[in-house]
């Protein structure tokens, strides 16, 4: 342990974030999941089998080191009653940073996932436009394109919360959160050149997949920051997000973003499809059900220390996770390791994107007493993540779509963390 | 700037550099979208929504949907509709309930013109689109008889689902303006 002075920002062991810098890594312990390193680890000084023998070739599609292999993304058991139906959870605890891995990105599904051939994919724009228009996916690639690094969150993810839970993970109670980089062309290219008709309000977005799955879009959005999207961190859409196009719908509520695009109809009202009128759409206390529930609110997560993980021994810890908005950049987050009597700044240590995942970090000292570790998240537009209690006490708990508050791991004084709303 | 209008601004340099390249380019923008007609696009759109539009000619009662259901939905939504799963009930409940309402066609859905929509688009969810139109429109029938909606008799067509007024028609807020 050190000798330095640390100076306390909070309650409960929390440092000031720029002991960071100034202890470096080697005095900061990063809780780990039992899961998370197979064989204890020593120090050895003898020269090791790989420094002896030449490694392996360089490959044609690389592979990630087979010590990392637990990191998986968490998918229900298949239900023959819903052939293709439901969701990937990606693993939040053991990643670092803010890009998400494509084979890790969280994935839902209401049909399955198409084996599309884009050759055989057509995108077409019809309704209320001065000419209804194909594209094929060869023209498409010649447009120009965008890149933007966004967040795409599912509005089901935390229900559980609200739902009611026993123990979980940062992964299978907040892992339908992940952050790329898409590129592709923006909508309002494709509209402008099919003339879009001025009593058109909304666009219907359908999937080419066997749900066929279809969302409306105000055309204000459509018309100011949603792009079709082809690549996703440098390489093709994966199949399953959306292979060979899907929409791209900055800030809002996953579903929206339909993936497998295939037609794009200009129309005066909303649609009214099932899953924006059955679904996704928020039932209040008194009964009465928002609809068009956009934006994903301001959230933050601790994805280490977090539920399942535990703490070897008393210390320097780092405490990190993500924070994101709906709604703009990330200004602020806060920790807390009393359950949120006091509050200590994080350090926001990665670079800051309009609507992306932001990560932060701060040191925490626990000294083997129990604790409630909690994050809080203050958007551009001075917004502030709520926490459970005040959130259910605002919209009941009928609605589970939504969920933006605050999570809670408690510590124990075996150092054990878990969901502290079990 | 507005990301249209920085697009709008590349679009513009992309055009003059083809016009230097290819000499051919008469616009800036790229116009690679092949002009096609509403009656080429007949079997892909599948958009039913509340105004009528995209539905195709026919009609059915219940009892022509009583079959229908029976042999292609009854497997996972039971032969009364009450559901197998968690997310294959579609008959039943009542928002006003003291517990939490169970949300269902006949308890929650707003518009009739949904279910048209949802059932040619994606069921019976193991052979999606297998179904023709007439036997759609039989099968909505029987959903919204199943829920006391309309009789075994009422000849459900276009002009019908316009016309059914569902039990919570009033209980949605639309807040897409408000964000
Ligand atoms: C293989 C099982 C299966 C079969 C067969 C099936 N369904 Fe479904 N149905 C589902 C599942 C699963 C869902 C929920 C899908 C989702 O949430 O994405 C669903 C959803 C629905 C819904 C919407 C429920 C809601 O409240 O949102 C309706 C209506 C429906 N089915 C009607 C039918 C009809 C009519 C048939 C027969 C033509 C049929 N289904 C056949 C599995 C099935």
């Amino acid at each position: 342990m050190t000798k330095q002075i640390l100076e306390h920002a909070a309650a409960n062991g929390l440092l000031n974030r720029r002991h960071l810098l100034k202890l470096g890594v080697a005095s900061i312990g990063t809780a780990v999941s039992a899961s998370a390193l197979g064989a204890e680890s020593s120090l050895n000084f003898s020269l090791p089998s790989w420094s002896r023998q030449p490694g392996a070739n360089a490959s044609g599609y690389g592979e990630r080191s087979p010590h990392t292999d637990f990191m998986q993304r968490m998918a229900g058991t298949p239900n023959p009653t819903y052939p293709g139906g439901g969701a990937s959870r990606t693993p939040l605890q053991h990643l670092q940073g803010t890009i998400t891995p494509n084979s890790l990105h969280f994935e839902r599904h209401h049909a399955g996932v198409p084996a599309i051939d884009p050759a055989g994919h057509t995108l077409v724009i019809n309704g209320l436009v001065r000419q209804p228009l194909a594209f094929r996916y060869e023209d498409l690639l010649k447009y120009p394109m965008i890149s933007r690094i966004h967040f795409l969150e599912c509005s089901g993810n935390s229900g559980a919360l609200i739902r009611g839970t026993n123990g979980g993970t940062a992964q299978s109670l907040h892992g339908l959160v992940s952050c790329a980089e898409w590129t592709g062309i923006a909508l309002s290219t494709l509209l402008d050149e099919a003339g879009v008709a001025p009593q058109a309000q909304w666009l219907a977005a359908v999937g080419a997949d066997a749900a066929s799955m279809g969302r409306s879009v105000p055309i204000n959005k459509a018309m100011d920051d949603v792009m079709v999207a082809l690549y996703q961190n440098g390489e093709p859409l994966r199949p399953e997000q959306g292979y060979p196009m899907r929409l791209f719908v900055p800030g809002w509520e996953g579903n929206i973003s339909v993936k497998w695009l295939t037609q794009l109809k200009l129309t005066r009202e909303a649609g009214q499809f099932r899953d924006e009128t059955s679904k996704y759409t928020d039932t209040q206390a008194d009964r009465s059900s928002l609809q068009f529930t956009f934006p994903m609110g301001v959230k933050s997560l601790i994805t280490s220390p977090s539920g399942e993980m535990s703490l070897a021994q008393q210390g320097l810890y780092q405490v990190t996770g993500i924070a994101w908005s709906g709604n703009g950049t990330i200004r602020r987050v806060e920790v807390s390791a009393d359950g949120g009597n006091t509050w200590a700044d994080a350090l926001i240590e990665s670079q800051v994107h309009d609507r992306a995942l932001t990560r932060f970090r701060i040191p925490w000292q626990w000294q083997g007493g129990t604790a409630v570790l909690m994050s809080r998240a203050t958007d551009s537009a001075g917004n502030v993540q709520p926490t459970l209690q005040s959130l259910m006490a605002r919209q009941g708990s009928i609605n589970t779509y939504h969920n933006n508050a605050m999570q809670r791991w408690a510590v124990s004084q075996a150092g054990e963390i878990s969901n502290d709303y079990a | 700037m507005t990301m249209r209008k920085k697009m709008t601004r590349l679009l513009l340099i992309v055009g003059s550099w083809s016009v230097l390249s290819s000499c051919i380019a008469q616009d800036q923008a790229m116009n690679l979208g092949i002009p096609v007609s509403e009656s080429d696009l007949q079997a892909l759109d599948l958009v039913a929504p509340p105004d009528g539009t995209g539905f195709p000619e026919g009609s059915g009662t219940a009892q022509q949907g009583r079959a229908v259901f029976n042999t292609q939905c009854a497997a996972c939504h039971a032969a009364d509709g009450t559901g197998t799963s968690g997310a294959t009930v579609i008959v039943g409940g009542d928002m006003q309930s003291d517990e939490a309402p169970l949300r269902t066609v006949g308890s929650y859905w707003p518009h009739a013109s949904t279910l048209f929509d949802y059932i040619r688009r994606a069921m019976p969810a193991n052979a999606p689109k297998s179904l023709n139109d007439e036997e759609v429109y039989q099968v909505v029938a029987y959903v919204l008889y199943l829920n006391g909606i309309v009789d075994q008799d009422a000849v459900i067509d276009k002009a019908a689902l316009m016309a059914i007024e569902m039990p919570n028609a009033d209980g949605f807020i639309d807040v897409s303006q408000r964000q």
